[in-house]
């Protein structure tokens, strides 16, 4: 039962390659493993949605998959989105302009499940912004800045551009 | 919040997948698109010696057209692509109308419906879509495979007539005969939250416009998706009236369902929601069924 499975994972455009135990969450693989601890863990059980990644180009909760799932398949956190670690992606800096986050800990999984929605639906109405953030709980901002930020990015455009692993 | 120790295989073929469910029985569970199954673990509700990763079954995902008149779903498919699929969208507008009220979208990018069916929770709205349309559900193992009607499919809370060697692989939806309207509605303190009640409705018109059969089936009214075929019965051969609709509603939510009610609603809430749903999810059905309203581009 402790055995361990040999998984490489190309994650933000870097192949790792681990072995790890069949029980490690992949929210857990991605930061106590690879120490890539911006995918943040709060409930532990898909409801709050603060360990969203995109998966394969798909938004998917980190704690509700294992790592060996992971095997093969490509990962885009929130350290991958800006095209370089000193700039912000469109979307960050328009949650930075908006005061779309507060003490931040929900942030990084709004931004990998607003990404892929952004990507898809370029000029959402604030109805469906609303509905697309329906799995993320924030604590802080009431939701009203984040929903802002989101329309100010849309306005601005060119969000899909800057990200290195968005394909 | 971390899952108990396991073995984990990832079987390359459905009959190796079902031979180590036939290996195993009990102690091994299948791993679809886990958004029930790992939470549960994660809380150590559920404790399995193996897991067998069935997602990279790619046969199983599949969303075909039946020649018969239809749709043939593999048990794998994401309800993500249930959610957006064309083929969903014009041969089963009840499935494609309820998928969006499917948990939230990150839960709908893994989640599948083979996974929800065989997860039989009485909250969820796939097993009452099914069990609306009248479904069939093929489950295979290793000794070969069989046909379930839907109804006799889910026998109550968390609990399908599936035997620990089974699995379910794929999932028939019959063609709407003629002049027939469908319409779900729930009511969720928030889309993509469990809902408080939620009705499919499905109506056939006869060629007078009466109503010719009809079928109401509630979500979180009871320990499985609850057929109320007394209420439809009272609507059968009758002209599809408001009055008609309110003596339906009236009877499903007063004499059928069994609701439990939770720390958001009461039971008698939650008759309340039946009653309101039932009437508009009836009005909606018998105008979509006179060709007034598609349930893909909802008014």
């Amino acid at each position: 039962m402790n055995a361990r499975h040999a998984i490489s994972v190309t994650i933000n455009g870097q192949v790792y390659a681990r072995e790890v135990e069949a029980r490690l969450l992949l929210s857990d693989f991605l930061r106590h493993e690879l120490g890539l601890s911006g995918t943040h863990v709060g409930c532990e059980h898909g409801v709050c949605g603060a360990c969203t990644v995109m998966f394969d180009g798909q938004p998917v909760r980190s704690c509700l998959m294992l790592a060996v799932q992971a095997n093969g398949h490509a990962l885009l956190t929130v350290e991958g989105l800006a095209a370089d670690p000193n700039q912000l992606h469109p979307l960050q800096q328009a949650f930075r302009d908006a005061h779309g986050l507060q003490c931040g800990f929900c942030t990084p999984g709004f931004l990998m499940t607003l990404v892929p929605f952004l990507a898809e639906n370029p000029n959402p109405t604030e109805p469906e912004v609303r509905e697309a953030i329906s799995g993320n709980l924030c604590r802080c901002t009431g939701y009203q800045h984040i929903v802002d930020a989101v329309l100010l990015a849309a306005q601005r455009g060119n969000l899909g551009a800057a990200s290195r692993e968005l394909d | 919040m971390k899952p108990a120790p396991f073995d984990y295989a990832a079987p390359d073929s459905l009959e190796a997948a079902l031979a180590l469910k036939a290996e195993h029985g009990d102690e091994a569970k299948f791993l679809a698109g886990g958004q029930s199954l790992v939470p549960a673990m994660n809380f150590r509700l559920v404790q399995a010696a193996l897991l067998v990763d069935v997602n990279p079954l790619a046969e199983l995902d599949f969303v075909w057209p039946d020649p018969a008149g239809g749709l043939r779903l593999g048990a794998m498919v994401r309800q993500r692509r249930l959610e957006r699929d064309p083929l969903v969208a014009r041969h089963a507008p009840l499935l494609f109308e309820a998928m969006p009220c499917v948990a939230h979208p990150q839960i709908r990018s893994r989640g599948t419906l083979g996974g929800s069916l065989a997860h039989a929770d009485p909250a969820a709205e796939l097993p009452v879509i099914v069990l609306a349309l009248d479904a069939r559900l093929r489950v295979q193992s290793a000794h070969g495979e069989r046909w379930i009607p839907a109804a006799d499919f889910f026998q109550g809370l968390f609990t399908t007539v599936l035997t620990p060697e089974e699995m379910l692989v794929e999932i028939a939806l019959p063609a709407l005969p003629p002049r027939t309207g469908t319409s779900f509605l729930e009511f969720a303190r928030r889309r993509g939250d469990y809902a408080i009640l939620g009705v499919a409705a499905v109506v056939s018109l006869d060629e007078r416009g009466g109503c010719l059969q009809a079928r109401l089936v509630y979500l979180n009214a009871g320990d499985g998706p609850l057929d109320a075929r007394q209420a439809a019965e009272l609507l059968r051969g009758r002209p599809p009236t408001p009055a008609a609709f309110l003596a339906a509603a009236n009877h499903a939510a007063e004499h059928e369902i069994a609701p439990t009610g939770n720390v958001h609603a009461t039971p008698a809430y939650q008759r309340h929601l039946a009653r309101v749903l039932t009437r508009r999810a009836l009005a909606m059905a018998v105008e979509r069924a006179r060709g007034g309203s598609d349930p893909a581009s909802p008014a």
